[in-house]
């Protein structure tokens, strides 16, 4: 019940991940200023391109950020993760890269069949999962969980023990800039998922049938909802994005790697989620929320870099941050902290009772 | 005498729970599954040895896989038991190194409750912040493994490996039983070899099974995760017995770590890798389910036992590639999940089906009446 309440203002729920962000963009105006500047440099392929720390925030969320909005719509429709995100960015990943090889020469065409022929294989994937979830009734991270354990060994079998390079304009154009836009191309990747997700909202119905199925699919049944399909439909927009990551994450190295390409990314888009505001349990959701848990996420990580904290450290530290922030967001301290500033507002307890009395 | 009759009446129209159903299911794979590898692969599979080698390989597994399922009957989740359990090894490596080589039986119980302290710790934050702060428990305890994960690496990111001597030799004991071993080439007897973790875990499930079954605390877990609202009105407190479930899997946890460690004595960064998913898989196969009030851990144990049983006879067959048991393992656990589901709804239509019939029977006459 009061999960109901902390989540039905429109701004109530993305006030936590506001705050934390805040927080932690203060904390580094303090800590070190030279954190937020942005200068122009020359990379390796001779373009000028935007460098700094936030500018390399945004930019590395991106995989992050694009896998969180799929996240988000299963979350919502089937009330369940979807942990084999990671792992079938690894498939898909190897299907994008053997398509290349297939085809000998990297050109724009190829890589556009190479995209759409690794959407593809993702969303069979995905469809698999969704089947599992949708029609077998299965939970969904015990659906997802087969393609945790054996994901990257089907990627391994597509593509060989081999770390594929890709060594072209176009593949480094797509995983970092290209030539004369200052701006990492992911970051318009993002921009790109997001402003299909938010068309398809607009002007369909599927964000309203996505949260009716979340919240009761036997009502939404009844409602001439078929939950089935929406849940279906969400696992495959998550395989899109999925795909999109995969391809990123690829170009971003210019090779790939079936063991490290997306790796651990599944626990950190249900955080992106959790963080987000959004009920892990299924129903209301916000986009732009998971979109802002991304980028908490890799300002933490990236914050914490930059104080010269180990890489394999950084999890205990990034554990502390989350756990301090779900506390501040959890609904009985939020009920406990409201009712404390009303009383502070209203000078002293004893005029709280009173109020409370008339 | 009249009430007794209904009741044997109602026992009768159902006669098992779907949970007991998954569980005999289980139990019923693992012994086909035992039986062909017995007739195919033969070797190892003949000895009573193997069944022990396996609950000796997978004690660890075996004990977090309960509190995994204690913490799925309550309705919640538990994935930082992996990591629990590599920073519980982790530390106690550090700890016996750190007390000498040749110091006595004393730091072995403090490493024991070190463990458990560890363990204790855990399980004590995350049930307050799920229990008493309502925060979702698959975030707060991924917190917790992130927390667990990082502290192990802060403690030594090189692998440490234990050179306490009555540690060592405790590595060592092992329980022999004569008659269930077998006679080598050469005439000697080698009897069967039980590892004290063996033991504990075995001792684990059996008091998990009677604390679930018998005590108020474990029937409030199973009331809690079945309905959170209808606990809340017979009375229940429904915030301590979450509190108290996530308390004994924390603890749990740390007992597996200190049963890892008494198997393997090596601390590793890499240690339970991934266990928290294996012990995820065992509970499910074992017939609990995540949405919580339905389990049992005797059908975790099988569940487990499937699992370990699944890879030894990937290690043994010759498709002896690790990626090749990924897939293997992938593809069977998709068989077990599958075939829950298929036999779960079948049953449920089944009992639709019947009670459509009923209804549209015509109720027979209660007791015929006093005529005159």
């Amino acid at each position: 019940m009061k999960k109901k309440n902390s989540s039905s203002s429109g701004l109530g729920q993305l006030l936590i991940p506001l705050v934390a962000l805040g927080i932690l963009i203060v904390f580094n105006l303090f800590r070190d200023i030279s954190f937020f500047s942005i200068t122009m440099r020359v990379n390796n392929s001779g373009n000028s391109v935007l460098a700094g720390n936030l500018i390399s925030v945004i930019d590395s969320a991106s995989e992050l950020a694009i896998i969180a909005m799929g996240m988000t719509l299963v979350t919502a429709a089937c009330g369940g993760q979807d942990i084999s995100v990671g792992a079938v960015g690894a498939i898909s990943g190897a299907v994008f890269v053997k398509v290349l090889q297939g085809m000998g020469s990297i050109t724009v065409s190829s890589v556009i069949i190479g995209l759409v022929l690794c959407c593809l294989a993702t969303i069979v994937f995905k469809l698999f999962n969704g089947t599992l979830v949708a029609v077998f009734r299965i939970q969904p991270m015990i659906a997802t969980l087969i393609l945790y354990s054996c994901g990257r060994s089907i990627a391994y079998w597509i593509n060989g023990d081999a770390t594929p390079q890709l060594n072209s304009p176009i593949i480094s154009s797509i995983g970092m800039t290209i030539p004369g836009i200052p701006i990492p191309t992911p970051i318009f990747a993002v921009l790109l998922v997001g402003l299909l997700l938010f068309l398809v909202f607009r002007f369909t119905s599927l964000s309203l049938y996505t949260q009716s199925v979340g919240i009761n699919a036997n009502a939404a049944r009844l409602n001439g909802i078929n939950p089935t399909y929406i849940k279906l439909v969400s696992f495959i927009l998550l395989g899109v994005c999925v795909s999109v990551a995969s391809i990123i994450g690829v170009c971003r190295l210019g090779q790939l790697n079936h063991k490290t390409l997306l790796v651990d990314i599944e626990m950190d888009a249900i955080l992106a989620v959790a963080i987000g505001g959004n009920n892990l349990g299924g129903g209301r959701f916000k986009l732009i929320g998971s979109i802002l848990g991304a980028y908490i996420i890799q300002m933490l990580t990236t914050t914490l870099y930059a104080m010269n904290v180990a890489p394999v450290n950084v999890k205990a530290y990034k554990a502390i941050v989350i756990i301090i922030i779900v506390v501040a967001g959890s609904p009985v301290v939020k009920s406990k902290l409201t009712a404390l500033w009303n009383r502070i507002r209203s000078g002293g307890p004893q005029n709280a009772q009173k109020e409370g009395v008339s | 005498m009249a009430d007794k009759n209904r009741g044997a009446r109602i026992r009768q129209r159902e006669p098992l729970t779907d949970a007991q159903m998954l569980m005999f299911i289980s139990i019923g794979i693992f012994a086909a599954m035992y039986l062909a590898a017995m007739l195919t692969l033969k070797g190892g599979f003949l000895k009573p040895q193997q069944i022990f080698d396996l609950l000796n390989d997978n004690a660890a597994l075996i004990i977090i896989a309960c509190s995994l399922t204690i913490v799925m009957i309550g309705g919640g989740i538990n994935i930082s038991v992996g990591g629990v359990i590599g920073l519980t090894v982790m530390s106690c490596a550090l700890f016996l190194n750190k007390v000498g080589v040749e110091s006595s039986f004393l730091s072995i119980l403090l490493t024991f409750l070190l463990a458990l302290g560890i363990g204790l710790g855990f399980g004590l934050l995350q049930g307050f912040l799920v229990s008493y702060l309502e925060i979702q428990p698959f975030i707060v305890t991924l917190a917790g493994m992130f927390l667990a994960r990082g502290l192990t690496t802060i403690l030594s990111v090189n692998p440490v490996k234990v050179q306490h001597e009555a540690f060592l030799a405790l590595v060592k004991t092992k329980l022999k039983i004569d008659w269930l071993g077998y006679t080598a080439k050469n005439g000697n007897l080698i009897p069967a070899k039980i590892e004290i973790g063996a033991i504990v875990a075995i001792a684990v499930v059996v008091l998990m099974y009677l604390m679930l079954r018998y005590t108020k605390l474990g029937r409030s877990i199973y009331a809690v995760g079945g309905n959170r609202q209808s606990a809340l009105m017979l009375g229940i407190n429904v915030k301590r017995s979450i509190f108290w479930s996530y308390v004994i899997s924390g603890l749990l946890s740390g007992l597996a770590g200190f049963v890892f460690l008494m198997h393997k004595p090596a601390g590793n960064a890499s240690v339970a890798m991934r266990g928290e998913m294996d012990a995820i898989a065992a509970s499910i196969i074992g017939g609990t389910l995540l949405t919580g009030g339905v389990g049992n851990v005797i059908g975790t144990l099988f569940g487990a036992m499937i699992l370990a049983t699944i890879q030894k006879i990937i290690a043994l067959s010759p498709l002896n590639a690790s990626w090749w048991q990924e897939m293997a393992n992938g593809a069977m656990l998709g068989f077990f999940i599958i075939l829950q589901s298929v036999v779960l709804s079948a049953r449920s239509r089944g009992r639709a089906k019947r009670l459509t019939r009923e209804k549209a029977a015509p109720q027979p006459p209660e007791d015929p009446p006093p005529s005159a």
